[in-house]
């Protein structure tokens, strides 16, 4: 188990390095076709709303995945 | 005769050649930009789920027992909008849920009874918010109201949001403050209640209440990196105040004696996510989440999560995902019988003991042109499943579809 934390911890980091050397640069609407693709919003899904609730409730942590974080107990 | 046809031509050049010297006026509807003001429906949202789950360690009984439960969950969301004369737009989404479960475990609360109160419950939670932007730059400011209402937990709740965009429209801003106000029937295993025998229904029903408040504010920061990446970097700390255990779950001790959980009646937590997405080529996208978790009740977490929806045409996508998740338990955790009578505060809660998690599944996301079922409106169907492995041995599956009509 500790490998595979070890490995998404790298792939994370991997990822954040990858973007820090990307140089953040102005793109103009008319070149955003591709970011403005639903499939790349920048949040869950509707379709997911649920899932995030029951592993809301199923595991301890919660927050910051746009899921429910209060309102409303459900916590069977 | 000549001359009077010569001066009538020139005086229709003279007039023409006048128009052709200045800017001929438009009409007033012309000048002004015109867009509709009238209330226009943005998209309304139709998602419902059905999930199931079963394993061996129920809370209610001490960390022991059947975990099974089914939950059908659906909710509807309608976003209207209206624009102002000074070019605001309004926006209003209304969202009303309705989640109906069954679970065995909680049919143990009060086994004695054939079904108890909560061996089935239903709750309904409709929230309303009012979003007002400016639709040149972006920015946006809006207000939320919420309720909750179910058998044994009413939940009251406001919420307050503001967006800041940059001039370029590369980064974006968002904070968030939300407020809940909970009340919660305080519900005992039917042993600890202290009701001799010979009670009624009317009795049990007659129950304590207690007050759970949440303060959870919101902060994010949406950037655009390239042409194909963008990030988003969240941080949501959140605070609770009142009855925070589950009254009805059960606790035994090492003398063999029994009691309600008890846990602290403060909690702070501090989760912070980033997400990057990046679109690889023309087909792929790589969707990726991280999120580190932290509370003062022990809670160490992390989960990964990495979703790769591949466009097989303009219009169809699958997308498989994975997610891995592990936690590090509550400092107050103890499996069956192993608690002992020292101890103030004390769970067999799973939920909140050392785990790890995989949930894995397919999605698929079909939105053609025409809409679907030949109904132009029928904007856009998703449909996925994931099946949820728990080290603690709960598995679960869930099932849900989410329709667009816009």
């Amino acid at each position: 188990m500790k490998t595979r934390i070890k490995t998404f911890k790298l792939a994370m980091l991997s990822l954040i390095i990858f973007t820090a050397l990307s140089a953040c640069k102005t793109v103009k609407s008319y070149q955003k076709s591709k970011l403005n693709d639903a499939e790349m919003i920048l949040s869950s899904r509707k379709v997911q709303k649920f899932e995030q609730s029951f592993q809301l409730y199923r595991e301890g942590a919660s927050g910051a995945n746009g899921g429910k974080s209060g309102g409303g107990c459900g916590c069977n | 005769m000549k001359k009077i046809y010569l001066h009538i031509f020139l005086l229709y050049i003279g007039i023409l050649s006048s128009f052709a010297q200045s800017k001929p006026k438009a009409l007033a509807s012309d000048t002004s930009n015109y867009q509709s003001r009238k209330l226009k429906i943005e998209e309304v949202n139709f998602v419902s789920s059905y999930y199931h789950q079963d394993g061996n360690n129920s809370a209610v009984t001490g960390g022991i027992g059947t975990e099974k439960l089914s939950d059908i969950a659906n909710t509807f969301d309608l976003q209207v909008s209206k624009l102002n004369k000074l070019g605001y737009k309004n926006t209003f989404s209304f969202e009303l849920g309705v989640d109906h479960y069954t679970s065995a475990s909680s049919d143990k609360i009060d086994p004695n009874t054939i079904s108890s109160a909560s061996s089935a419950d239903t709750r309904i939670y409709p929230s309303l918010n009012w979003t007002k932007t400016n639709e040149t730059t972006g920015n946006a400011i809006g207000f939320t109201g919420s309720m909750s209402t179910e058998f044994d937990y009413q939940s009251v709740g406001a919420g307050f949001n503001l967006t800041r965009v940059s001039k370029d429209k590369n980064t974006q801003f968002d904070f968030k403050l939300q407020a809940f106000l909970d009340t919660w029937k305080v519900i005992l295993p039917v042993e600890l209640r202290g009701v001799t025998s010979g009670s009624t229904r009317h009795e049990h029903d007659n129950y304590a209440t207690s007050p759970r408040n949440s303060f959870n504010a919101s902060f994010s920061i949406a950037q655009v990196i390239n042409e194909h990446l963008q990030a988003l970097l969240i941080l949501e700390p959140s605070y609770q105040k009142g009855l925070l255990a589950t009254k009805y779950q059960r606790n035994y001790f090492t003398d063999n004696s029994v009691r309600a959980e008890n846990l602290p009646n403060k909690r702070f937590k501090l989760p912070i996510g980033i997400r990057l997405n990046y679109f690889l080529g023309d087909n792929v996208v790589l969707r990726s989440f991280y999120r580190y978790y932290t509370d003062d009740w022990g809670i160490k977490a992390h989960t990964a999560e990495l979703e790769v929806p591949i466009k097989i045409s303009s219009f169809f996508s699958i997308s498989p995902f994975y997610r891995y998740s592990e936690q590090t338990g509550v400092k107050y955790f103890a499996p069956y019988g192993q608690h002992k009578v020292s101890e103030t505060y004390y769970t067999s809660d799973y939920d909140l003991s050392n785990l790890s998690s995989d949930f894995y599944g397919t999605g698929i996301r079909f939105s053609p042109p025409k809409g679907l079922l030949g109904l132009q409106r029928l904007n856009m169907l998703e449909l996925r499943y994931g099946h949820y492995v728990r080290s603690t041995s709960l598995v679960s599956n869930v099932i849900s579809l989410n329709l667009k009509i816009k």
